[in-house]
Parts: C-alpha cells; sequence; structure tokens
C-alpha cells in the first residue's frame, strides 16, 4: 500500500498490465513522450517505446476505429481520447463498431478494448470540453462504462477494463486526477458491476459518482450535525450497474438521492431512480430526489460554472427538503 | 496470365460463378420476399473481389462494405452460411443476428461487412496494425467504394495507414453511383486513385472488369505491403447492374448505360481468355459453372431448411 494519485494509480494500472501482458498497448493524441493531454501516460513511452505508446494524428474516427479492429484481431488496445468531449467526432466507430460486433457477428468476435476518457466540469474549460456523457454510453448495448472515484478503484477498475474481453469506455474526472489515498502496489482487479458502500448511515441513501461521491461525503458530514444519517453509494460502473448494492441500500434507509455531475435530464441517475422506483418503491418513505446540471451547456465564467455543478449545499438542501 | 498456375486461374474463375449464381438466387428469392430487410447486390462487380482476394492468403483479413457478399465469397466464405445468413436463420454465420450487412468469419479473416459506408477503414488500419505489430506479414484490405472515398474516415485511415507504414491495401470499388448520386457531382477528380498522392502511397487505377488486371495489381500491392513498405491504393472502375438496394428503380441512370457495362461483363470475358490462351477447355470451365450452380442450389435448401432464431437467442452475445 502507498498514498498515490487518481492519476499514479491509473498510470500504475497500464504500465502493470503493459509489463505482464505484451498484447496491451497504448494509441492516443500526445500520449507518447508529451505523456497525454493531463499526464496519464507520463512515463511509458519512455518505457515501452513507440511500437506499444503510439502518438496518433489528431484522426479521433481513426484511432477508436483502429482500436476496434486491433482488438478484433487480438491485441488489447487502450484508447485515449483527450477529452469525452471529442467522441462527437468518432462515435460511430464505438457505438455501430466497436460495440455492436459481438452481437451483429453472431457471438463470434471478441473485442477488448478500452476508450479512456476524462470528462468533467470545473475546470473553467467551457462548453466543449467539460461535459459528462455517460448516459450516451449507457444506452448501447455492448459497451460496458467504468466511472471511479477513488484512487484505488481507478487502479482496479482499469485493470479489469484491460483484462475485459468487450470494448470499455472509461471515464475519468479531471479534478479527480490529483486525488489522493492508499492504492495497492500490486495488480488488482475490481471486478466491473461492483458498487461500494462509501459511508454507511441509516436515515437515506445518496447514489453519486465520479466527483459527486466526494461532494456527498462532504455533505454527508453536514447532515450528520443535523442527525441525519447518510449512506453513499458508489457504483463505480454504471454498465453493469450493481442494482443489489443500490437497492440494499435503499430498502435499508428507506430514502433515495441520486446526484450526478451531468445534465439532468435522461442521465444515469434517471435510470438509477427509474430502476429503484420499479424494484423497490415499496420500500421508500419519501419520493425519489434527482440533482444533477441544469439542461444547459457547461459554462465559461467561474461563477456560471460553479452554479453549474451540483454542489455540496445543493446535496444537503436536497436530503433535508426530502425529508 | 501465363506465368499465373492453372489452378488459381480456375479457382478466380470458380470464385466469379460464385458470386454470379449466389446473387442471382438472392435477387430471385428477395423478389420472392423470402429474404427480409433489404440486400445490396454486387452482381457485375465481381472480378474486383474476386481479383483482389485470389492476392490473399487465409490469414490475411479484410473489412467490407454494405455491397459484401462478393468480398466474404472471394476470401472464402461458406456458401451455406451465408445463405442461411441472409434469410435469417439460425444456422447462418452470426445466427440470423446480423443478416446481408454484418456477415463475419474470423477464422478465414473476413472482419465484418459493414452497414454504415466508410465504417471499415479505421478497423482495417487497426487490423493491419495488428499485423504489423505481432510481425507476422500478414496484411489487412479495406473494401470501400466511392461513395466512402468522401467519408471523413476513409481519408483518416489513408492518413494513419501512411503515416505507420501500415501492411494495408484500400480497394476502392469505384461502380460510379453513390446510390443515386454520380461520382462527378459528388467529387471533382476523376480518378480516387489521385487521392493516394496526398497520403504518399501508390495509387493505381485499374479496369475492375478484367479479373486478372485486378489480381496483378492487388499482388504488387499485397507484395509491397507484407515487405513492409506500406499501404497502396488501388481503384478498380466497374459497375453495379443492379440498383443500390434491390428495389431501387435506377432512375438516375440509363438503360443504355447499363446495356455498355453488360456488354463488359467480367465473366464471359475471363472465360474467352481462358479458353482463347488455352488454359482451359470450354467444357472444363461449363464443369466449374454447373459445380457451382449445385452448389449454390444447396445453399438454399440448407438456408430454408434452418430454423428462424428463438427468442431465447435474443438478448444472447451482447457482451463476450
Amino acid at each position: 500500500m502507498a498514498r498515490k494519485t487518481y492519476l499514479q494509480a491509473l498510470n500504475d494500472a497500464m504500465r502493470q498490465e503493459m509489463e505482464r501482458d505484451p498484447s496491451v498497448f497504448i494509441l492516443g493524441e500526445d500520449v507518447g513522450k508529451f505523456g497525454g493531454c493531463f499526464g496519464v501516460t507520463q512515463g511509458l513511452f519512455d518505457q515501452f517505446g513507440e511500437r506499444r505508446v503510439r502518438d496518433t494524428p489528431i484522426s479521433e474516427s481513426a484511432i477508436v476505429g483502429a482500436a476496434a479492429g486491433a482488438a478484433s484481431a487480438g491485441l488489447r488496445p487502450i484508447a485515449e481520447l483527450m477529452f469525452v468531449d471529442f467522441i462527437g467526432v468518432a462515435m460511430d466507430q464505438l457505438f455501430n463498431q466497436a460495440a455492436k460486433m459481438r452481437f451483429m457477428f453472431g457471438g463470434k468476435a471478441k473485442v477488448p478494448m478500452v476508450l479512456r476518457m476524462p470528462q468533467g466540469a470545473g475546470v473553467n474549460a467551457a462548453a466543449q470540453h467539460s461535459q459528462s456523457l455517460e448516459a450516451w454510453f449507457m444506452h448501447i448495448p455492448g459497451i460496458k462504462v467504468c466511472i471511479p472515484s477513488t484512487p484505488a478503484d481507478a487502479k482496479g477498475l482499469l485493470v479489469s477494463a484491460i483484462r475485459d474481453d468487450n470494448p470499455v469506455v472509461f471515464l475519468e474526472h479531471k479534478l479527480l486526477y490529483g486525488i489522493e489515498g492508499e492504492v495497492d502496489d500490486d495488480l488488482y482487479e475490481i471486478p466491473l458491476g461492483s458498487g461500494r458502500v462509501v459511508r454507511e448511515g441509516s436515515d437515506v441513501t445518496i447514489v453519486a459518482t465520479a466527483l459527486m461521491v466526494h461532494r456527498a461525503l462532504e455533505a454527508a458530514e453536514i447532515l450528520a450535525k443535523d442527525g441525519i444519517s447518510v449512506e453513499i453509494v458508489d457504483p463505480r460502473t454504471l454498465v453493469p450497474l450493481d442494482k443489489e448494492c443500490i437497492l440494499t441500500s435503499g430498502r435499508k434507509t428507506h430514502a433515495l438521492v441520486v446526484v450526478q455531475e451531468a445534465v439532468k435530464t435522461a442521465g444515469a441517475g434517471a435510470e438509477i431512480a427509474a430502476m429503484v422506483a420499479e424494484e423497490a418503491i415499496e420500500y421508500l418513505d419519501a419520493p425519489i430526489v434527482r440533482l444533477g446540471a441544469p439542461f444547459c451547456p457547461v459554462p465559461f465564467s467561474p461563477p456560471l460554472e460553479q452554479a453549474y455543478m451540483p454542489s455540496v449545499d445543493k446535496i444537503v438542501e436536497a436530503v433535508r427538503n426530502q425529508r | 496470365m501465363m506465368q499465373t498456375d492453372k489452378t488459381v486461374l480456375l479457382d478466380m474463375f470458380r470464385t466469379m460463378n460464385k458470386i454470379r449464381f449466389f446473387e442471382s438466387e438472392v435477387q430471385k428469392f428477395f423478389a420472392a420476399g423470402q429474404i427480409p430487410g433489404f440486400v445490396h447486390l454486387y452482381l457485375g462487380e465481381e472480378a474486383v473481389a474476386t481479383g483482389v482476394c485470389a492476392a490473399l492468403g487465409k490469414s490475411d483479413m479484410i473489412t467490407s462494405t454494405h455491397r459484401g457478399h462478393g468480398h466474404c465469397l472471394a476470401k472464402g466464405g461458406d456458401l451455406n452460411l451465408m445463405m442461411a445468413e441472409i434469410f435469417g436463420r439460425l444456422d447462418g454465420y452470426c445466427k440470423g443476428k446480423g443478416g446481408s450487412m454484418h456477415i463475419a468469419d474470423f477464422n478465414i479473416g473476413i472482419l465484418g461487412a459493414n452497414g454504415i459506408v466508410g465504417g471499415g477503414g479505421p478497423l482495417s488500419v487497426g487490423a493491419a496494425l495488428s499485423c504489423q505489430y505481432k510481425g507476422n506479414k500478414d496484411v489487412a484490405v479495406c473494401f470501400f467504394g466511392d461513395g466512402a472515398s468522401n467519408q471523413g474516415t476513409t481519408q483518416e485511415s489513408l492518413n494513419l495507414a501512411s503515416a505507420w507504414k501500415l501492411p494495408l491495401v484500400f480497394v476502392n470499388e469505384n461502380n460510379g453511383y453513390a446510390i443515386s448520386l454520380a461520382q462527378r457531382k459528388a467529387m471533382a477528380v476523376t480518378d480516387i486513385a489521385d487521392r493516394a498522392a496526398a497520403y504518399d502511397m501508390p495509387g493505381v487505377v485499374v479496369d475492375g472488369n478484367d479479373v486478372l488486371a485486378v489480381y496483378e495489381a492487388a499482388q504488387q500491392a499485397v507484395e509491397r505491403a507484407r515487405e513492409g513498405q506500406g499501404p497502396s491504393l488501388i481503384e478498380c472502375k466497374t459497375y453495379r447492374w443492379r440498383g443500390h438496394f434491390e428495389g431501387d428503380a435506377c432512375v438516375y441512370r440509363s438503360e443504355e448505360e447499363l446495356a455498355e457495362w453488360k456488354a463488359k461483363d467480367p465473366i464471359p470475358r475471363f472465360a474467352r481468355q481462358l479458353v482463347d490462351r488455352e488454359v482451359a477447355t470450354q467444357a472444363e470451365l461449363d464443369a466449374i459453372t454447373n459445380e457451382v450452380a449445385e452448389a449454390v442450389a444447396a445453399a438454399v435448401r440448407f438456408a430454408e431448411q434452418s430454423p428462424y432464431p428463438s427468442e431465447e437467442h435474443l438478448v444472447e452475445d451482447v457482451y463476450a
């Protein structure tokens, strides 16, 4: 165990997997000597060379499609897009090609690729570099979706993603790259589809992902002073979704608040809220509350961006109002 | 031609006929309402897939298109499994889940037909990258149409393949029309092969109705790729006899134009060459034709006898 940042944990996962498995390689824009837009691949080029850490031209369709083609031909590519927002120009290669090959071809294809993409607001990067798009990927059968919130989860989920035989979209939050936590030095897997109870409580369940897990934890401290005991569940992967982890918590606390950074409309939180309503509504003592961004693009100006993102105060208020 | 082994030449003749009979049967059974969905036939373009795939080995890989039956057959695809798939049956290549536009056989390097125009380019880059990465001397071929040549994905793929010197052969099947849009209205260049210059790779134009010309160009490009000299672009000028899809009224082209191209039918043309140069007798060719016709008829029976997939198969195969 050692204290590592989320970024170092991701870097370790890739390095150790590449040491273990020669079919794993990295491709993307500026992932080589430059070390990646946010520095996640730093040092890997020096260790593995340009054959396995491949700088690409600014051609996102070719990056995603080359990863899918190489994966279907037996390699295990890790592709990086600089920002999740750039998936728009490459979406066909992900959702029509990589995601559907196995089904369309009657179960013959295996597409073991990982597509790493930073997402999230909070760095004043404006509308085309700040979105949270996890719901897009959840809607397409054939893709798995990871959205880690801690360094330890980031490493274990990325190892599992690399070893998985399906296309895995791996969403990293930009504001989390610098956070620290205890991370095992050895390789370990966190099974995709296993949620985690981040904090135990008895009065209300908050389901949150990525940055929102940390804001929910802060909110829980404030609410504890009011005598409200908050349980926090981080599903860690949205596809597959650990329904039982969420339902077990909801049945215990009898109240559910779902927090996401993405636009609230048609988001991951809507899916989670609907799932709980379908499967455990009789356990709930209050209407389910969803928190998310308003239905507008991510703004640039710092005060506007702060207003856009669900804050600790908004989470506290939502829990209080629910009661 | 004299240098090419007789077996190879007769295999090419067999493949062209296989495609011709196969597509003719698909046309017939689609018209009769026995094939669901929609189909894009390869009739008239047989020399392209045949000439290219004759230059490939089993472990070489191809990406195909919505008009993919010919590519799959030429790469060695199984008649029965293909026909059953197109009929939507359980015994088809993809258990009936893919249909005409999504046939794949990874054991013989068919990485899949594709319903998205220009969709195969980036995948072929990945396939070629896997060959280079493994250092196994295999190559990949990307079949794409004149329509796909205007997709950004195709241009990205040409560029990346060239930048990385990948063992990849881009085979453009220029049949003159992107659905209804004539090539001259879609691009300023006359020869799509000219675009190869932009990526510093060889670009050649061949008569796509001359199987030997296609074969020769493919051999050169494949050899170049195997030797690590990078990708090439071959433009095969050809014509589709049928519409974009079965049921297309073809209001955008004339009967005269179709007749001109039918006169350039690649199959009798190749047969004449084989007989004139005494590679084979007409009787030998007839025997091949009959044998193929029987095999295709048997494939139709196989397809008709295969059951439809049942609901229990519906959500299988989404994930590995």
